[in-house]
C-alpha cells in the first residue's frame, strides 16, 4: 500500500508541475457548470412566462411523467427536462480528465528514460497500475463531485421553487455523480493505460486515448435528439454495467501490461 | 553471488544472448565488455528480473531469475545505460521516492548520506533537468545504492562524461568496491575495466573469453620482454632464439622483443647471455598490452 501512495504523490508531484494540466483539469468542469446554471438563471422568468404556455406538458408527456415529481408546473419540468440534458455532459468531466494525466503515465516514462529504473524497484505490476490509476481517478472523480456542488448550489440560489431545486438534484444525479462518474474515471484510465503502454509517442497516446469520449458524447447527442431519456433506473442500470466494463478494463490492462515488452520494444 | 547456466534470449527472430555460463564471486568487480548491440543490456535486465530468459537459469543473490522477481528486484541496485531521472522533481524528491519503493527504513537519513557523499547535497532542492550530464549520472548511481544492495549492475556507467565526471564516478566506484560490494560492470571503456575489475568477459552474443585482464593478455599475447640495448644485431637474436625457453625474437632497431613463458625466471638468464657476447643492456622491461588491443584482437577474430 505504501508503493502505491508512493507512487500517486510521485504522479502528482510531475502532473501538477505543469500549469497547462492545472488549468486542464480546472477549466473543463468550470465551464460545464458554468453552462447548466447559466441556462437556469437565463430560463427561470421563462417556466413562470410565455414557455409555460407554448410548451404545455408535452415532454412531459412524452416521457411519461417520470421527469416531473408533482406540485410542479408544466414550464417547470420543461426546465428539469432541458438541464437533465447536461447530466451526460457531467459525465464528461470523470471521462476527459483523467485521459489528460493517464495517456502521459507510461509513455512519458518511456520517453523520459525513467521507466526502467522504476521497474527495477521491488514494486509489482499491480501496485504500479494501481498507483497510476488512482493518480488519475482521484483528481477526475474530486473534479466531478466539486462541479456538482458547485451546480447544486448554484441551482439551489438561483432557483427559488426548492420543489424544482429538488428535482434537479434528484436520485438520477446522484447516482450518476457518486457511482457512474468515478466508474467512468476507471474506465477512461484504464483505457488510457492501455494505450500509454503500447504506444511510443505521448501525442499518440493523448490522441488516441481520447476515443474514450466517444461513448459519452454519443449517449449525449442520443439524448438531446430524444432517442431515450435517462431516468433513473437507466442510470442505474448504467452503473451496473459500468462495474463489469472496469472489471474487464482493469483486467486488460494487466494483460497488455507487460514489462518485459514495455522494456524491450521501446525505441 | 550471481551464476547462470547457459541463459538464453531470444527475441523473435534475433538471438540476443547465446548461453551464458558465468560466475561472479562475492566482492568481486566483473566487467562485461562487448560491442554495440552484443547483448550486454539483455543480459543485465534478465540479471536483475526486468526480463525473463528464453532458456537457461540464472541466480542472483540465492535467488532465482523468473522465480524470485521481486526479491532480486530487492537486492540489487541497478545503474541504467541513462540516468532516467525525473527532470521536473529535486534531487532530494527523486531519491525519496526510489527510497520510498525500495521500502528503505530511514529514507531521510539514507538520500542524505547519498547526497552527501556524491557532493550533491547543495544542490538537493534543485529540479534534476538544471543540472549537468554528470550529476545526474551521480545522483542515478546514488539512487542504484539507497537500498544498500550488495551487488550492483553498473550499465556504462561513465558513458558520456566529461574526463573529471568520469573520474570522479570511476574513483567512487572504486570506493564501492572497497566496501565488498559485487559488482557487474559493462562498459566499453577498456581502460576502465582495466582499472577496476578483477575479471572481465568480452561478450558478443556469447561469452567469447572470461579471466582476469592480466591473465587475457597472456593468453592472447603471450609474455614479451624487451631489451634496450646500445647497439643490437641480428646475430645477438639468432643466440637468444637458440634457447630453450625462448619463444619468438624479434629485432626492433636497438630492441629485442622476446616471447617468454616466465620472465621473472629467465629474465637473468637472457641478460647474462647478452653481456656475455658483449652487449651493453640499457634497460629490461616487459611489453604490456593493454586490454583494448586484446579485446580488439578477440573481437575481430570472431
Amino acid at each position: 500500500m505504501s508503493k502505491i501512495r508512493t507512487i500517486i504523490r510521485k504522479e502528482w508531484m510531475e502532473v501538477f508541475k505543469n500549469r497547462l494540466v492545472i488549468f486542464t483539469v480546472a477549466f473543463l468542469p468550470l465551464l460545464l457548470t458554468a453552462i447548466p446554471l447559466v441556462m437556469l438563471y437565463t430560463m427561470r422568468g421563462a417556466a413562470t412566462g410565455a414557455m409555460a404556455e407554448s410548451l404545455p406538458g408535452e415532454l412531459a408527456g412524452q416521457l411519461g411523467g417520470s421527469v416531473c415529481p408533482s406540485g410542479l408546473s408544466d414550464a417547470e419540468c420543461n426546465l428539469v427536462f432541458l438541464i437533465s440534458q447536461f447530466m451526460m455532459l457531467f459525465m464528461l468531466i470523470p471521462v476527459s480528465i483523467p485521459v489528460t494525466i493517464a495517456a502521459y503515465s507510461i509513455v512519458g516514462e518511456k520517453a523520459t528514460r525513467s521507466l526502467e529504473p522504476l521497474l527495477a524497484t521491488p514494486i509489482t505490476t499491480l501496485e504500479l497500475l494501481v498507483g497510476k490509476c488512482l493518480a488519475a481517478v482521484i483528481p477526475a472523480v474530486l473534479s466531478t463531485y466539486a462541479a456538482y456542488g458547485i451546480f447544486a448550489l448554484g441551482a439551489w440560489l438561483i432557483v427559488a421553487n426548492k420543489a424544482l431545486v429538488a428535482a434537479l438534484l434528484d436520485a438520477r444525479w446522484l447516482i450518476a455523480i457518486l457511482a457512474v462518474g468515478p466508474l467512468m474515471a476507471v474506465m477512461s484510465v484504464t483505457f488510457s493505460l492501455m494505450v500509454s503502454s503500447r504506444v511510443n509517442d505521448p501525442r499518440v497516446a493523448e490522441q488516441v486515448s481520447m476515443v474514450i469520449m466517444l461513448p459519452v458524447l454519443a449517449g449525449f447527442f442520443g439524448q438531446v435528439a430524444g432517442l431515450f431519456f435517462l431516468n433513473e433506473q437507466i442510470v442505474a442500470v448504467v452503473a451496473v454495467i459500468m462495474v463489469a466494463v472496469d472489471a474487464l478494463m482493469v483486467y486488460l490492462a494487466t494483460r497488455v501490461f507487460q514489462r518485459e515488452t514495455i522494456l524491450t520494444r521501446w525505441r | 553471488m550471481i551464476h547462470t547456466e547457459n541463459l538464453t534470449k531470444q527475441f523473435k527472430q534475433v538471438l540476443a544472448v547465446d548461453g551464458l555460463s558465468l560466475d561472479v564471486k562475492e566482492g568481486e568487480v566483473f566487467g562485461f565488455l562487448g560491442p554495440n548491440g552484443a547483448g550486454k543490456t539483455t543480459t543485465v535486465r534478465m540479471l536483475t528480473s526486468l526480463i525473463g530468459p528464453t532458456r537457461g537459469t540464472a541466480t542472483v543473490a540465492g535467488f532465482r531469475v523468473g522465480r524470485d522477481d521481486t526479491a532480486i528486484r530487492q537486492s540489487v541496485g541497478l545503474l541504467t545505460e541513462t540516468p532516467g531521472m525525473y527532470d521536473n522533481l529535486a534531487a532530494e524528491t527523486n531519491l525519496r521516492i526510489f527510497a520510498e519503493l525500495y521500502e528503505v527504513a530511514d529514507v531521510k537519513g539514507q538520500v542524505e548520506k547519498y547526497l552527501r557523499i556524491l557532493g550533491l547535497w547543495d544542490r538537493r532542492g534543485d529540479p534534476v533537468g538544471t543540472f549537468s550530464k554528470g550529476m545526474k549520472q551521480k545522483l542515478a548511481i546514488a539512487r542504484a545504492l539507497l537500498h544498500e544492495p550488495r551487488i550492483l549492475f553498473l550499465d556504462e556507467p561513465t558513458a558520456g562524461l566529461d574526463p573529471e565526471a568520469s573520474h570522479l564516478v570511476r574513483e567512487y566506484i572504486g570506493d564501492l568496491r572497497k566496501e565488498g560490494r559485487t559488482i557487474f560492470l559493462c562498459t566499453h571503456n577498456l581502460d576502465e575495466a582495466d582499472r577496476l575489475c578483477d575479471r572481465v568477459g568480452v561478450f558478443r552474443t556469447r561469452l567469447l573469453v572470461e579471466d582476469t585482464p592480466a591473465n587475457l593478455r597472456r593468453s592472447v599475447f603471450g609474455r614479451k620482454v624487451v631489451l634496450h640495448l646500445r647497439a643490437a644485431d641480428e646475430t645477438l637474436a639468432l643466440r637468444l632464439r637458440g634457447l630453450s625457453f625462448v619463444g619468438e625474437v624479434k629485432l626492433v632497431e636497438n630492441k629485442l622483443v622476446v616471447t617468454l613463458d616466465d620472465p621473472d625466471v629467465h629474465n637473468p638468464d637472457i641478460v647474462r647471455l647478452l653481456v656475455g657476447a658483449g652487449a651493453d643492456v640499457i634497460y629490461v622491461g616487459e611489453l604490456r598490452h593493454s586490454l583494448e588491443d586484446v579485446y580488439l584482437q578477440l573481437v575481430r577474430s570472431e
